[in-house]
């Protein structure tokens, strides 16, 4: 069957390029210490709108103008804008597609939706569907809050399991020509439930997803994990990123210094008190987009595996009892 | 809201998950619990001496006052954005007492003043403190059953 490999994997035979990114961050995320390698840090986390949900919505539409303007294309020479949020109906992916007039694919992934993405804008191109791609994805630490947990203002007290929702957005440009990193395969991932019910500990919900689908795509290619300069997961945080290494070291994958987390790479734990690092969409799509684009620009990476997770649930079905259920995504993305 | 029989694959991944899991600081958390609702119950002790002083009232009447302040107290400071800050130390401290009380009314109405007066600020104002409400009324209807038959 063609571009498939093995049971989850596609190879794609003409890896499209991501020809450019944009990044905006919250003012908190600013004073983390991949500050240098986002587009534009907030100084103000409604941007100037008056809510939450509406500043969602801007900072999406600025990443999206953004990595269009750094490859110097216009949304009029985009065949397709691929794009997913954590609010209810994706009303910050769609309101911004209204914005931006590209024809729209709405994705939900939770917060794997930049690899879902991704995945998908690279299936669409290598399949000769499309020329250009823009994928894009946000969430709004305030505005998750109030949808997921206690309005804002509401003063309680944080589990030190509990990750912190990053406040920002994130775009890539994809073309089947250019300059930049290319994706070369990808692994859909199957949605797990591992029977996790707390929805504070979402690493611990997503990990074996993550280990699922990182373990199937090694399985499908064949290759080997030390190959990689990195293999990066999306928020699974430190608890979850140690059972996501503890299952894979169970099954015989042992992951060494270049197994990490965007979740652990955004935020400077020890200054600001964010428990057991970032979590939401934007938080694997500012870090890849930003930070990883960045090293591979400047030749310090060439091979990374981007593994976001995504954690199913809605404030509705944990109320009514059910588990978390989680899925993973894996982008294989080589200079 | 029954609880999911669990798979033993899912049992055994949950205890994996306990293991590593960090546990709260229960002593610290209860020390400055300690501390800062002790430090709250002064304060409402103080004003209601002091009302009791200004308005010449008996102790018991000068405590309605007392609580209102302390209401006002609550709500301001989670309108000034500070209560959370506070509360993420001083935990129980805060949220037992009637300031705590007062931050879930007023954070809860803030939070919802973008969707209008009706469906918003109105309708979720008691979105916490809801289930708050209730339980105390039912509570002091059987009380007051209990009391109405036995007396």
């Amino acid at each position: 069957m063609g571009k498939k490999t093995g049971k989850q994997t596609y190879l794609l035979t003409n890896p499209p390029v991501i020809i450019s990114t944009g990044t905006v961050v919250g003012p908190f995320e600013g004073c983390g210490p991949l500050a240098e390698d986002f587009d534009e840090v907030l100084t103000d986390i409604r941007d100037g709108q008056s809510s939450f949900e509406k500043a969602e919505r801007s900072i999406l539409i600025k990443a999206c103008r953004l990595a269009l303007d750094h490859a110097g294309f216009s949304s009029t020479q985009v065949d397709l804008f691929l794009a997913g949020d954590l609010l209810n109906q994706i009303v910050s992916a769609s309101f911004s597609a209204l914005e931006l007039g590209i024809p729209f694919l709405g994705l939900y992934g939770a917060c794997s939706t930049a690899a879902l993405g991704l995945g998908i804008g690279a299936l669409l191109l290598d399949g000769g569907f499309a020329e250009t791609v823009l994928t894009a994805t946000s969430s709004h630490n305030l505005a998750a809050e109030r949808q997921y947990r206690y309005p804002t203002e509401y003063g309680g007290q944080r589990r030190a399991y509990q990750q912190w929702t990053v406040t920002g957005a994130g775009a890539a440009l994809l073309s089947t020509t250019g300059e930049g990193p290319r994706i070369t395969a990808v692994t859909f991932g199957k949605v797990l439930d591992l029977g996790s019910t707390d929805p504070l500990n979402m690493g611990a919900a997503m990990a074996p997803a993550a280990a699922d689908t990182i373990i199937c795509f090694f399985q499908d290619t064949g290759w080997d994990p030390n190959s990689f300069d990195l293999i990066l997961t999306g928020d699974l945080g430190q608890i979850g990123l140690e059972l996501c290494r503890q299952e894979l070291s169970e099954q015989g994958f042992n992951l060494g210094d270049n197994f990490m987390d965007c979740g652990l790479m955004i935020y400077d734990r020890e200054k600001q008190d964010v428990h057991a690092g970032g979590s939401g969409c934007a938080c694997s799509a500012v870090v890849t987009f930003g930070h990883i684009y960045r090293r591979f620009m400047k030749k310090e990476l060439s091979r990374v595996l981007l593994v976001a997770t995504g954690s199913l649930h809605s404030p509705t079905t944990y109320q009514q009892g059910e588990n978390i259920p989680a899925i993973a995504h894996a982008i294989w993305i080589e200079s | 809201m029954a609880k999911k029989k669990l798979t033993p694959a899912q049992r055994k991944y949950q205890a994996k998950v306990r293991q590593v899991e960090p546990r709260p600081h229960y002593l610290r958390h209860t020390f400055l619990a300690f501390i800062s609702g002790g430090l709250v119950c002064v304060l409402g002790q103080v004003l209601i001496d002091l009302y009791s002083w200004i308005l010449n009232l008996p102790p018991e009447e000068a405590s309605n006052p007392a609580v209102a302040t302390m209401i006002f107290l609550g709500a301001l400071l989670t309108g000034l954005g500070v209560f959370d800050k506070l509360a993420k130390y001083a935990g129980a401290g805060l949220a037992v007492p009637v300031t705590g009380f007062a931050n879930s009314v007023v954070a809860s109405a803030l939070e919802f003043r973008e969707e209008g007066l009706i469906y918003g600020v109105s309708a979720k104002m008691f979105l916490l403190a809801g289930p708050v409400i209730t339980f105390g009324v039912v509570t002091a209807f059987i009380i007051g059953l209990l009391y109405a038959i036995f007396q």
